[in-house]
């Protein structure tokens, strides 16, 4: 799905949180969006949700605005994951995960076998039907993170929307993540803190201080000097022999 | 097995169960028809129920007849759907709020509904054109408008809007004790405090006809939106994220719940624990999803409702107990249990 975000920007108060960004997203591609602390990149990926009350400008989808879309007909087109959603209820893993189907649901079309099949789909590909039965408040960090993934899939949206997906995760997991978002057919908007984890991205968005200071093909956008100046970290290129990938070595600038 | 047998499965286990529930529920009315301090036999009871249903003509004795049909039937199916409208309205308030402490009476729309009533009975607003529901039905909403907005101004988190509950509450009980002060007789005083703790003595048809089309709307609006509620688990972001428009949701499922709270509470007083404990404990046994939840507490809050009343009528002999405390009484203890039972299972 074709995504165009065409000057967004949304206020808290007096402050600007995100300001005039405009973006356009190929159908597959999957584009990171990276910045400090505080640049915005949450609020961008809620903007293209279209989740945040008061927001200026407008999200396309496939040339349709999301504003001419009811809540459901946009998430059966783009799934979120945030990153902190946690619940009190004593909900399993399949509960979790099945929660995804709702926008697919209603009552002359209730979960079916089709919905279960899905469900079974998404928690294998995120590697998590050994525990499908737990309860949720016996997962750790990286397990919640892992069934609000497979929730995510089981929604067969268009367009995935992850926040910092590999936060609390292990390195196996984050590795495998990554590699199963990059093969999914769909297109994918990823906030990530890893800057090497980026370079894999098909695009990179870099945030700063609520606008977008460059989108580009990671090995150009990630200059040294652009390091430096909005990430205020001296950075080595080095190059695996292995597959000619380029790795950031970061080392503080002050001292 | 299949997938598709086991939903075929399912669908049929669903309409087994629905089928058993409705008949535990006209048991549990059978039976407060049928125990109370004056003993009547099961036979005089399905006599009675004959001779009104399709004229059947048994020679019953009128005084047991009318201890049956314009009495006890009546309580008792109001205790039904109070059982029932104020175990959803808890449901309701804990699935959008996310707080396990939210009920109807903790978040002030009982005192809100009681402050009404009281205002219409004995204040005369509304000068005779108001109804005493439809008073209650002003004074809930109110009260709840002002929580919320309360909540809001203090920045709107789940544990705000409980806080704002506890003052509002304060607040319409102040509301409702001052107006009793002021202008209530000794014997009115009496009789409204005993309203208050919970009463069903006074409760006749034309009740029966305000209270079950009631409780029945508010189950079909939260069998409606079960799917819904399940949703706001991780939030009304969340809730958003997953298709379900917010704000519509949250507007018909408070609306539904304060027109259920109000109508009960205009009718037998505020009768608390009901909406706080029923959930909880009939979630222990279905589990959060209110696929599940929302027809088993339709369930038990009515059975629950009724064998509170049955015991506040023999509990002292000659003398009613009121019904909240018989709730409060019988539930404390028993939530009690339930919490330190599932302790290592949570």
């Amino acid at each position: 799905m074709r995504v165009s975000a065409d000057a967004l920007g949304w206020t808290a108060g007096p402050r600007a949180i995100v300001q005039g960004v405009t973006l356009e997203v190929a159908p597959g591609e999957t584009l990171g969006v990276v910045g400090p602390n505080g640049s915005g990149k949450s609020t961008l990926l809620r903007l293209v949700a279209g989740l945040l009350p008061r927001a200026t400008g407008e999200v396309r989808l496939d040339g349709v605005p999301l504003a001419a879309l009811s809540r459901r007909e946009i998430a059966r087109r783009i799934a979120l994951v945030e990153q902190q959603a946690d619940t009190a209820e004593a909900l399993s893993v399949r509960d979790a995960v099945e929660l995804g189907r709702t926008p697919w649901l209603s009552a002359l079309a209730p979960f079916g076998a089709a919905d279960a099949a899905i469900v079974e789909e998404a928690m294998a590909a995120i590697g998590i039907s050994a525990f499908a039965g737990r309860p949720w408040a016996t997962l750790s960090g990286g397990e919640r993170q892992r069934t609000h993934i497979a929730r995510a899939l089981a929604q067969r949206p268009r367009l995935l929307l992850l926040d910092e997906p590999t936060n609390h995760l292990d390195i196996h997991h984050q590795l495998s993540l990554l590699r199963l978002v990059s093969r999914l057919p769909v297109t994918v908007i990823v906030a990530l803190h890893d800057l090497n984890q980026a370079m894999g991205c098909d695009r990179l968005a870099v945030m700063e201080g609520g606008r977008l200071a460059a989108c580009g093909p990671p090995a150009e956008v990630l200059t040294p000097a652009r390091l430096a100046a909005i990430f205020r970290v001296g950075a080595t290129p080095l190059r695996d022999p292995a597959d000619d990938a380029t790795q950031f070595r970061f080392h503080c600038l002050q001292e | 097995m299949s997938i598709a047998a086991t939903h075929g499965l399912r669908a049929r286990s669903l309409v087994g169960r629905g089928a058993a529930g409705v008949a535990v529920l006209l048991v549990a009315v059978l039976a407060g028809v049928v125990i109370g301090e004056t003993p009547l036999p099961f036979s005089t009871v399905a006599a009675v129920f004959a001779n009104n249903l399709w004229n059947a003509g048994h020679p019953v004795d009128p005084i047991e007849a009318g201890i049956i049909w314009n009495y006890r039937l009546p309580r008792t199916l109001v205790a039904a759907a109070c059982g029932a409208g104020l175990a959803l309205s808890g449901v309701v308030l804990q699935a959008l709020i996310r707080n396990a402490l939210a009920d109807p009476y903790l978040l002030g729309v009982s005192a809100g509904a009681s402050t009404g009533a009281v205002a219409v009975t004995i204040m005369g607003v509304g000068g005779g054109l108001v109804g005493i529901s439809a008073g209650a039905f002003g004074g809930a909403t109110l009260a709840f408008l002002l929580v919320v907005a309360l909540a809001r101004a203090a920045g709107g988190g789940p544990a705000q809007l409980v806080l704002a509950g506890i003052a509002g509450s304060q607040l319409f009980n102040a509301l409702t004790s001052f107006f009793i002060a002021k202008t209530a007789n000794a014997e009115q005083a009496r009789g409204i405090m005993f309203w208050l703790l919970g009463n069903l003595s006074g409760v006749r048809w034309p009740d029966v006809s305000l209270a079950v089309p009631v409780a029945l709307a508010g189950f079909i609006v939260c069998l409606w939106h079960m799917r819904s509620m399940d949703a706001f688990s991780f939030g009304a972001d969340s809730a958003a994220a997953l298709g379900i428009p917010v704000r519509r949701v949250q507007a018909v499922l408070i609306g539904a719940t304060t027109l259920m709270t109000a109508s009960m509470v205009s009718l037998v007083g505020s009768i608390g624990f009901v909406g706080l404990v029923i959930p909880h404990a009939t979630r222990f046994l279905t589990g959060p999803r209110h696929g599940a939840l929302v027809p088993a507490v339709a369930l038990a809050g009515p059975v629950f409702l009724i064998a509170a009343d049955v015991v506040s009528r023999v509990l002292i002999p000659g003398q009613v107990v009121p019904i909240g405390v018989v709730t409060a009484l019988v539930g404390a203890p028993g939530f009690a249990l339930i919490l330190i039972r599932n302790r290592r299972r949570l």
